[in-house]
């Protein structure tokens, strides 16, 4: 299979582009944690318990309530190899968690896999919207949209003070986490990046890196999300976490601005030899790449480079990972070898793009 | 001072995190903090817990009662007790919340921003929730419109509330 088809197949909509302020925002991201009622939590399930939920939750699945809000596949993460799970995981439709959890995990994804259901995670049910750009009450609107089709079909877990129970206590209420990825290499540069991310930290927000939770914040991508659940609205919580966000934004912009006006040769210099080396390499280790791909990235967004797609940095950052490497090629891979074919896969995509000029 | 994370390198970059109130400082050397954001999520997770814990578990021995007394507090549906939930830090099911109440207001207030739920509601299980939020508004009301001394509007409104609570079966 060619590259272009490849990734016509393999990439979910929001590692395409597109959206407001897509240029820092890579994506947005809502989930939602639900429980059913008189069921134990996943940490406490049997193999019973786990059916249960799985087949009322298949049952909820097929109402035309849930049907019309798009065409679902599902998966028990058993049916699934593992390559395949982790596929998913890295394209952050799943969590890692999920991923491991192969005997009572399941997973429901929309064909544009703009949306995703997780089932016997850490709770019964999550469910997440991922779109491109800063469209956090977009995401929530079709989240929210399923959580009502669903709640029809399945009894929740409700309580009338504490709202949606969930497993874990640092999710009770409103069960939301709306987070959004950012790419802030304006910031890192000009150093300002740890006093800007104390600041968000002091507004009761997380900051993780790309793949969440142990993860490094690697290739200047960060993840915002809100810490509280519980005592604000979900509306209140999106409202927060977008102020803030935005102000990110006008200082990362602000920030390119004074690069690009105080420093050029400098910035110039870094983006167009980090271009050159993902263009000629022949072993790139991840943690370079991703670097790498976020100077390219912002020579892109600041007209340094041209003709080339602002779509690769989410793209490759996606597509350089372990298993979506293994999953390309179609072969196990140490780590040394896919050293080469990251270098390998990055060259190709770049000469896609170079074709298509 | 050295880093708080590699203790190796000075820690040159201090930052503070608020939560509820509660805050805590880290001190990071620059390349710590540089690959801080998770590191500190974890921190703070780690701070929650174990502060609730030690705060917790010593504030409800009722006095006079030797702590070793009481059974240990349990859910009696899916038989988790207290103590196993602040070792895995999640619930065994939906009713530990419930059986767990007494402790939880002061779990919940060190780690939410309060302790009752104001956002969505699901249509089927929310309708208790739904007249007790249309109720607390009525009451609000009232109470306004006695201040004000606009007695018929508190009549009428008084009028509202009793139906309301006749219907939930108050
Ligand atoms: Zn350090
Ligand atoms: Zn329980």
């Amino acid at each position: 299979m060619s590259l272009s088809d490849f990734m016509q197949q393999a990439m979910s909509r929001w590692m395409k582009g597109g959206g407001p302020q897509d240029d820092i925002i890579l994506s947005s991201r809502i989930r939602i944690a639900r429980n059913l009622q008189d069921l134990p939590f996943p940490i406490l399930q049997t193999d019973v318990h786990a059916e249960q939920v799985i087949s009322d939750v298949q049952n909820a699945m097929a109402h035309p309530d849930v049907q019309k809000l798009g065409t679902f596949e599902f998966a028990r993460c058993r049916e699934m190899s593992q390559l395949d799970r982790h596929v998913l995981v890295e394209k952050h439709l799943i969590s890692k968690d999920l991923a491991d959890q192969v005997r009572h995990g399941a997973v429901v994804l929309r064909n544009d896999e703009v949306m995703s259901i997780m089932i016997n995670e850490e709770d019964h049910l999550r469910i997440q919207v991922i779109m491109p750009g800063f469209r956090l009450t977009e995401a929530w609107q079709l989240a929210n949209a399923m959580d009502d089709a669903l709640e029809g079909q399945l009894p929740y877990a409700f309580d009338d003070t504490l709202g949606y129970l969930t497993a874990c206590p640092t999710n009770v209420g409103t069960g939301i986490r709306a987070s959004v990825m950012m790419h802030l290499p304006g910031l890192v540069l000009s150093g300002q990046v740890n006093r800007m991310l104390s600041a968000v930290s002091q507004v009761g927000l997380t900051v993780r890196g790309l793949y969440g939770e142990g993860s490094e914040a690697a290739g200047n991508i960060f993840q915002v999300s809100n810490q509280v659940t519980l005592g604000e609205s979900e509306e209140e919580i999106i409202n927060n976490l977008s102020s803030v966000v935005q102000q990110l934004i006008d200082h990362e912009r602000a920030a390119r601005r004074a690069l690009l006006q105080q420093n050029r040769e400098v910035l110039e210099d870094r983006v167009c030899r980090s271009f050159g080396i993902l263009a000629y390499a022949r072993r790139m280790d991840s943690k370079e790449s991703l670097q790498r791909l976020s100077d390219v990235r912002l020579g892109i967004d600041l007209g340094i480079i041209k003709g080339v797609s602002a779509g690769i940095l989410q793209e490759l950052t996606v597509m350089t990972q372990p298993a979506f490497l293994q999953k390309y090629y179609g072969q196990e891979l140490g780590p040394s070898e896919r050293d080469i074919r990251r270098a390998t896969l990055i060259r190709e995509r770049l000469r896609l793009d170079t074709e298509v000029r | 001072m050295l880093c708080q994370r590699c203790h190796e390198r000075q820690a040159t970059v201090h930052l503070k995190k608020v939560v509820s109130g509660e805050e805590t400082e880290y001190h990071l050397c620059e390349v710590c903090a540089m690959e801080q954001g998770d590191w500190i999520a974890k921190a703070m997770k780690a701070f929650d817990f174990n502060h609730l814990l030690s705060g917790l578990l010593n504030t409800d021995s009722s006095p006079g009662i030797p702590s070793q007394v009481q059974a240990p507090l349990r859910c009696d549906v899916c038989g988790m007790t207290y103590q196993q939930f602040t070792d895995v830090g999640r619930f065994g099911c939906p009713h530990c919340y419930k059986s767990f109440a007494p402790r939880l207001n002061a779990l919940l207030r060190r780690i939410q921003s309060s302790t009752t739920h104001t956002g969505k509601v699901p249509n089927r299980a929310g309708e208790a929730v739904q007249r007790r939020r249309r109720l607390e508004q009525l009451r609000k009301q009232l109470n306004q419109a006695i201040a004000a001394e606009r007695y018929e509007e508190a009549a009428h409104l008084r009028d509202q509330i009793r139906q309301l609570e006749q219907a939930s079966g108050h």
